[in-house]
């Protein structure tokens, strides 16, 4: 591993989770609803199945609540949202001289097997959020910021989940 | 009053470049406190680097107390606020899904994105899994539909649980979040540096430790202290838009237009009947029900009415229209939809139908005007998670 100069200039902990929750207030505050991630994603994924097989979106019940006929699923303030993230995250990194081509991963495996995890995690973490109807963002963070019974419930369980597979993983990551 | 409108108060450009900022807001941040970097995240579960913990219940105490405060002091109107709502099962079992494939890939979705966009493979890889397990649940959803529906319990809030203010609930959030904030220095010292966790280390490195914590409590008392608005209170803030709809009498309805109403097959309709038991016994409308003026106002009450089909009318029905009114104003207020006064009361509807067999004989009287409109709920479900 190379030695991590940036750990150190990531702002304060503390610091960046009250600007994180003026954000979220704000987001309340300004279109009653708080931020999100994965619901976009949702979407520009339906928006490329559409394109490729339109059909399908409509004959899919699930597809079809978001894309089907003549709806478009990228009209949708989430997306711009998602875009808004993107771009918030390419300044944030700019200024800071973070942004590089680069893969983050654990001393003991190599890039690969760094890319595989990635690819597998993404995908049960996508099936998972759509199950739980929401991300971290959606649904821990201003789902737990609305005190909603069912985010808190979910909140537990993500971290329950990770701790509980943790340790078998430990190699990958340390 | 809060939240905005943004479409019907700014305009529709507004209503797409607000998500955008708040986006570049939500992205910034992020990448700020290191959630760009996989290994951070990873390091929560290994207890070395409690960044996430700290990062995101920082945020939800303070965007709570700031919402709950807001709320307190008629800022913001917490019943048009969006809550997630309540899939117990499925939310407890996608959440632990997410779990695994928080510790397997190393991100959530939302810190991918930010990872993408610094051109960390892995995040860009991980945001590829991302929509692949996404397109895999649309194919499959439609095998257990009915286990992803169970458990619903619709807005359903802490403080709804617990049956205390709001308030005093972020008073216990903060609190805890807290006493978690000290575990997760504690641990970080211990497990991270493989030091000796003491208190007075923790204090002096970081001179806000003090400060913050105090100010965020002082506020949730505050919270507490005032209340959330009951229903007198959100009569006054909303007066200004529903006072016009008593003065020009445009929601007490004809009687012959309840009595075509309840026979309408296509609409559903709630007579409520506010007299009291002995009035009501003596006579009553068709397929009307007796509530206490007061048993309206609960939580669990309103939850039902505001639950209703947005082809249901509810009509509030008393001797005159004075209880009648009062009720309204309460049920309006708390934003339920579709609520009518009978006009002139119980007394008029004698006067129209002076016996049972006369309300089914209803034919076209043009002496009145027709007044009910069904409005669509704003808002059914928010597409994003």
């Amino acid at each position: 591993m190379k030695s991590d100069g940036n750990v150190e200039r990531y702002v304060n902990p503390y610091l960046g989770g009250t600007l994180l929750g003026l954000v979220l207030f704000a987001a309340f505050a300004l279109t009653s609803e708080g931020l999100g991630a994965s619901g976009a994603i949702n979407r520009v994924q339906t928006a490329v199945v559409k394109v490729v097989a339109g059909g399908h979106v409509d004959r899919n019940g699930y597809f079809a609540e978001t894309a089907g006929g003549s709806r478009n699923p990228l009209a949708h303030p989430s997306v711009l949202m998602l875009a808004g993230t993107l771009v918030g995250g390419l300044l944030s990194g700019l200024l800071h001289g973070r942004v590089r081509a680069e893969i983050r991963k654990g001393p003991r495996i190599s890039a690969t097997t760094r890319l595989l995890m990635a690819f597998a995690g993404g995908a049960i973490m996508g099936f998972g959020a759509r199950m739980a109807r929401g991300c971290t963002s959606g649904q821990a963070l201003s789902g737990g910021a609305v005190l909603s019974v069912g985010s808190w419930a979910f909140m537990f369980a993500v971290f329950g989940g990770a701790y509980a597979l943790a340790y078998s993983l430990r190699r990958y990551w340390n | 009053m809060g939240p905005l409108n943004l479409t019907a108060e700014w305009g529709t450009l507004a209503s797409w470049l607000t998500p955008l900022a708040i986006g570049i807001g939500f992205g910034a941040v992020l990448e700020m406190s290191g959630f760009g970097d996989s290994r951070k995240l990873a390091a929560q579960f290994y207890l070395k680097d409690l960044t996430v913990l700290k990062v995101m219940f920082t945020a939800i105490i303070v965007a709570a107390v700031l919402l709950g405060l807001s709320s307190a002091l008629g800022l913001i109107d917490f019943d048009h606020v969006w809550v997630n709502p309540t899939y117990l099962v499925p939310g407890i079992v996608g959440g632990l899904v997410m779990g695994v494939g928080f510790i397997v890939g190393g991100f959530c979705p939302g810190t991918s994105v930010v990872a993408s966009a610094t051109l960390k493979l892995d995040g860009l890889v991980f945001l590829g899994g991302v929509a692949a397990g996404v397109f895999a649940f649309g194919e499959t959803a439609g095998f257990f539909d009915g286990f992803w529906r169970s458990t619903a319990m619709g807005r359903f809030t802490l403080p709804d649980l617990l049956g205390v203010d709001a308030g005093w609930v972020l008073v216990g959030v903060v609190a805890m979040a807290l006493f978690m904030f000290a575990l997760a220095e504690a641990a970080e010292a211990w497990f991270g540096r493989g030091e000796r966790p003491r208190l007075s280390a923790i204090l002096s490195r970081r001179p806000m430790a003090i400060g913050a914590p105090v100010l965020l409590l002082a506020l949730a008392l505050t919270t507490a202290a005032i209340g959330q608005p009951d229903a007198e209170d959100r009569w006054e803030m909303h007066e200004a838009e529903l006072g016009p709809k008593l003065a020009d009498r445009s929601v007490f309805v004809h009687p012959r237009e309840v009595a075509e109403l309840l026979a309408d097959t296509q609409v559903y309709t709630l007579v409520l009947d506010v007299r009291d038991e002995s009035a009501f016994n003596l006579f009553h409308l068709p397929s009307s029900r007796r509530v206490a003026p007061a048993g309206l106002e609960t939580p669990e009450s309103l939850k039902l009415l505001k639950s209703a089909p947005d082809n249901e009318v509810i009509f509030i029905v008393s001797e005159g229209e004075g209880g009648a009114t009062e009720a309204w104003k309460i049920l309006a207020a708390s934003g339920v939809q579709n609520v009518y006064v009978l006009e002139g009361g119980i007394s008029r509807w004698r006067e129209v139908f002076p016996s049972a067999a006369d309300v089914s004989t209803h034919s076209d009287h043009p002496d009145f005007e027709r007044k009910v409109k069904l409005i669509k709920k704003a808002k059914a479900a928010k597409g994003c998670g």
